[in-house]
């Protein structure tokens, strides 16, 4: 039985690795040992807790109370358990990643890159522990500040206005939607506590909830839904390992993660499945999905159009929710590991061609495959994952969806579904075949080999991570059933 | 009676007894010392007598034996201890962050007049903060803007002489409004004590004259608070004030004038004259928006850091207005809470651009631009305090917007409004101030220099405290939440 004091460590363990880092910033093979150590360290903390979390265990710390009923809390749960296990594991694999190619590409500020993705980390580990709304907020806003000089790192011009549009965009939709949505909440509960089953019914009913509904979906930015999606595309100008552990797994995740915790513990799933004015956001979803498949159609950029087909897959979180199914709920938890895993392994691909032939255009893969086999096989991999084909961790996910739409005769979501698997496999297997088949493009410089080492290590581990996900997923599944069992089938 | 009973007057007597002593050292460094060590005591002064606030209470001290209302009284509530606070704290902040900067802005022949100007400025605020009688906030009044002249006019700048001179008119003219409505009162009540005057008032409620001197009051003080449009003279004062200066003054200044229209428009007017509240409302709260809004507009297109930061003085001084106006105590609340946070955000912001301009001697944006990267401590502590202003949880600032925000929440018909205009203008915080962080890291400096050059260490330790008090208060904010509670009812006292 672990003490529930160690709960703060989680989050203080990357703060002082941040600090560390800042210390021995002049010393290359130091920090970066210590960013590696840090992020071991953190995996095997948080998993430390998973089998207690799993056998129904939820440890809860207090760590102040600025206002009276206002906490500064942190608890574990089925969801933050899992988020916390993905965005803590990944760090490592992405530790490895950076190391590679922050020096493959002899990247500047390499100090501060390493101190900010300690932060970012920290902030994200936040967010999945945090008990409340209110504590939520914090870390929400804290992961925003500490990724924005990740985003603008390499500092010129065209960089700096998209990371002001980066940071305009999520800081504009959380204190002016999010903010008022939680004090809202508060106003009309008097708590702000994540609670099974919900807390808004009884204090909030007809349109009101809707309006709520939205004032949360769009102002966590975070979770792309379109019209707030203008962020994601933006932040891509970071460096790849950003754009693979941020921006396709611990900020977008954050947004989905935090979308999906409000609608189970603050909502209630129950009591919005019987609220029609709640019924737009599968819509918003739906609509968000087939837009965001269809201008990753139209992408020429590698990494424009992997950031597009996040935006579509975060929806797909997002509609799994709000389905308000048993089975989808737990979809929609196992789509926010199953995509994490096949979409990082995307972007260290795409920063795997970029450090090895830097190559950022759709056009000038070619043939690529024959040169970085390694590479591009760990990107098929990825690809037919976002598609869902078996035996991929996507197909997982979409199976309990589809699912649970079948289970509640949502006809929106099947369709949404089926049209979105045919437009991914439209827009990921032209590249596969490309890659694989066809001869370079004219004028493409093909002479280059594998990218570093550490790279390809990386992008092995977790493109083998996405197969073996289809295979062995029972602890998260037993683990995500818990948010589930109070309800009928 | 033993020396505690005294603190009271002790608060305004040290300031103001020690400022001769200070005008006779012969040298500017003795003299910036002991006006250090006297603003020093007065802040811990301030600290004994909020433990006292908070504790058994401070008894009424009547000066000279003479009781009240006859004679002059001192009060001390947990509105005046939160006042006492703000002033004590911003002027030691200011004296000891600006030693290098005061040096360079002040010839060292004139020196030791103008730390004997600051005190007397110092004890003219604390006066206002503890005086229990309308006169003697007015004489407290005189002698703190007379002196705060003095000190805007100091620097080197030559344009502080016409800021200064605006100052002065618009100051008066408010001051002698004040005096005026004042004048009216005594004319119907025949007295000047606070206390005695709410219960006087009630045998003349809804004469001609008190209406009037009511007007006179509000208008004249919102003149002396810089109530958006009233705020003509603040932005300039600001800019062009030696940089200590401007630690000092926008910590406090306009803040003591929105503590004496609290003081008479609750703590007289409001149980006595039918409907003020609402006269008051609709008065304050239209401008008060206006500011927060425009001022806040206007902030964004500034292209000297210390003009930025007065503008966004004027729309915080619109917050701190808007939840005065509400006639609530929620409201009320919210703006002493508003008043503390945006204090220390503010002086430490101030503190970081004396920094600045100690080291770059300039304080156009366009100029310091890499300064993020040249001296991180200060920026960095300079974005805490940023973050702050704009209200992001975890800091200081979060806590009274949030009071704000649940205040105007609880106005019936106005609140999603209001909410918007407080959202969008938390909005064009963060432009304004990420238009000045942007720059600080990412801009290029003017002469490509990007070498270090910060600041003393004694400074930077004292920004850090500053921005750390920022966070601090933010996590745990019971101190200035209790002290505004103890204001709130007194205020209120009879009403609720």
């Amino acid at each position: 039985m672990l003490s529930t004091s160690t709960l703060p460590l989680i989050l203080t363990l990357p703060l002082l690795g941040a600090i560390a880092i800042a210390c021995v910033g002049r010393w290359p093979n130091l920090r970066e040992t210590i960013s590696l150590l840090t992020a071991i360290t953190l995996a095997v903390l948080v998993f430390s807790w998973f089998p207690e979390v799993s056998d129904g265990a939820r440890p809860r710390f207090v760590l102040s109370e600025p206002l009276p009923g206002l906490t500064l809390a942190l608890s574990l749960e089925p969801l933050g358990m899992m988020f916390a296990c993905i965005a803590s594991f990944l760090w490592i694999i992405n530790t490895v990643y950076s190391i590679g190619y922050m020096r493959g590409n002899d990247e500047k500020h390499q100090t501060r890159f390493y101190i900010c993705f300690a932060l970012a980390i920290a902030a994200a580990m936040g967010i999945a522990l945090a008990d409340n709304l209110f504590t939520l907020f914090l870390f929400y806003e804290l992961l925003t500040l500490s990724t924005y000089p990740l985003v603008a790192h390499k500092g010129d011009a065209k960089t700096i206005a998209s990371a002001r549009v980066y940071l305009g965009v999520l800081l504009a939709t959380s204190i002016g939607l999010l903010l008022p949505a939680i004090i809202w909440t508060w106003v009309a509960t008097g708590s702000t506590t994540f609670t099974l089953g919900g807390i808004i019914e009884g204090k909030l009913a007809g349109p009101a909830v809707g309006l709520l509904l939205g004032l949360f979906v769009f102002g966590i930015g975070k979770a792309a839904v379109m019209p707030v999606h203008r962020w994601l595309p933006a932040a891509m100008v970071a460096p790849t390992p950003v754009s693979a552990l941020l921006h396709a797994v611990a900020v977008v995740k954050a947004g989905v993660f935090s979308i999906t915790k409000i609608i189970i513990y603050i909502f209630g799933v129950d009591f919005l499945f019987n609220e029609p004015s709640a019924q737009w956001l599968q819509f918003a979803a739906a609509f968000t999905i087939l837009t965001a498949s269809i201008i990753a159609l139209y992408q020429t950029n590698l990494k424009r159009m992997l950031a597009y087909s996040t935006i579509g897959q975060l929806s797909y979180v997002i509609m799994a929710t709000v389905i308000l199914k048993p089975l989808a709920e737990v979809g929609a938890a196992v789509h926010i590991a199953a995509h994490a895993f096949g979409k990082i392994t995307l972007f260290f691909a795409a920063g795997a061609i970029y450090t090895a032939a830097h190559k950022t255009e759709l056009w000038q893969l070619a043939g690529i495959g024959r040169r970085m086999p390694i590479t591009m096989a760990a990107f098929t991999i990825g690809a037919l994952s976002m598609i869902g084909v078996p035996p991929t961790a996507g197909f997982v996910s979409k199976w309990f969806i589809l699912a649970g739409a079948f289970q509640a005769e949502n006809y929106v979501a099947i369709f949404t579904i089926i049209g979105s698997t045919v437009l991914n496999a439209m827009y990921f297997l032209p590249i596969i075949y490309f890659a694989w088949l066809a001869p370079p493009a004219d004028g493409v410089d093909m002479d280059h080999s594998e990218a570093p080492k550490a790279i390809l290590l990386a992008l092995t581990v977790t493109a083998t991570l996405t197969i073996v996900f289809f295979f062995f997923n029972q602890p998260l599944l037993d683990l995500e059933s818990q948010l589930v069992e109070s309800l009928p089938l | 009676m033993n020396l505690a009973d005294h603190l009271p007057a002790l608060q305004v007597a040290l300031p103001l007894l020690t400022a001769p002593l200070v005008i006779l050292l012969r040298n500017g460094f003795l003299a910036w010392l002991a006006a250090l060590v006297a603003s020093g005591i007065s802040f811990g002064l301030a600290i004994l007598l909020t433990q006292a606030v908070l504790g058994p209470g401070v008894p009424e001290y009547a000066v000279g034996g003479w009781q009240p209302p006859f004679g002059i009284s001192l009060n001390v509530d947990g509105l005046s201890a939160l006042m006492l606070l703000l002033v004590t704290g911003a002027s030691t902040l200011g004296l000891a962050g600006g030693r290098l900067s005061l040096r360079r802005d002040i010839d060292n022949r004139r020196a030791p007049m103008f730390y004997g100007a600051w005190l007397i400025a110092l004890a003219g605020l604390c006066g206002i903060a503890v005086a229990g009688d309308a006169f003697n906030v007015f004489v407290f009044m005189e002698i703190s803007s007379l002196a705060t002249y003095i000190l805007i006019a100091a620097g080197r700048d030559r344009r502080a002489l016409s800021a200064v001179f605006k100052y002065l008119i618009i100051g008066t003219i408010g001051a002698t409004f004040y005096l005026i409505g004042v004048g009216f009162i005594y004319m119907m009540t025949g007295t000047l004590n606070f206390a005695d005057m709410a219960l006087r008032l009630g045998d003349v409620i809804e004469t001609r004259p008190i209406i009037i001197a009511a007007g006179f009051i509000t208008i004249g003080l919102a003149l002396k608070a810089a109530v958006f449009p009233l705020h003509i003279w603040l932005p300039r004062a600001y800019t062009y004030a030696p940089n200590a200066v401007t630690v000092f003054i926008a910590a406090c200044s306009t803040k003591v004038a929105i503590y004496v229209l609290l003081r008479f428009n609750y703590g007289v007017f409001h149980g006595n004259l039918l409907g003020h509240s609402d006269l008051f409302s609709v008065f304050i709260v239209p401008l008060a928006l206006s500011g927060i809004l425009l001022a806040s507009a206007i902030a964004i297109y500034q292209g000297n850091i210390k003009k930025l930061l007065a503008f966004s003085s004027v729309a915080q001084i619109g917050y701190i207005a808007l939840a005065a106006g509400l006639a609530t105590q929620a409201g009320l609340m919210a703006a002493q809470l508003h008043m503390f946070n945006h204090a220390l955000a503010k002086g430490t912001l101030f503190l970081c651009v004396v920094a600045f301009v100690l080291t770059t001697r300039s304080a156009n944006i366009a100029k310091l631009a890499g300064i993020g990267r040249r001296m991180p401590w200060t920026m960095g502590a300079f974005v805490i305090a940023g973050l702050s202003l704009i209200g992001v949880p975890g800091t200081a600032g979060f806590i009274s917007k949030w009071y704000l925000v649940v205040a105007v929440m609880g106005v019936p018909g106005w609140g999603i409004p209001l909410v918007m205009a407080i959202v969008i203008s938390s909005l064009m915080a963060v432009v304004y101030l990420w238009k000045f962080v942007e720059t600080a890291y990412y801009g290029t400096p003017p002469d490509g220099d990007v070498s270090a050059m910060e600041v003393p260490l004694p400074l930077r330790l004292l920004i850090w405290s500053a921005a750390l008090a920022n966070i601090y208060f933010g996590l745990s904010p019971g101190l200035p939440i209790a002290l505004a509670e103890s204001g709130t009812g007194t205020l209120l006292g009879g009403l609720l």
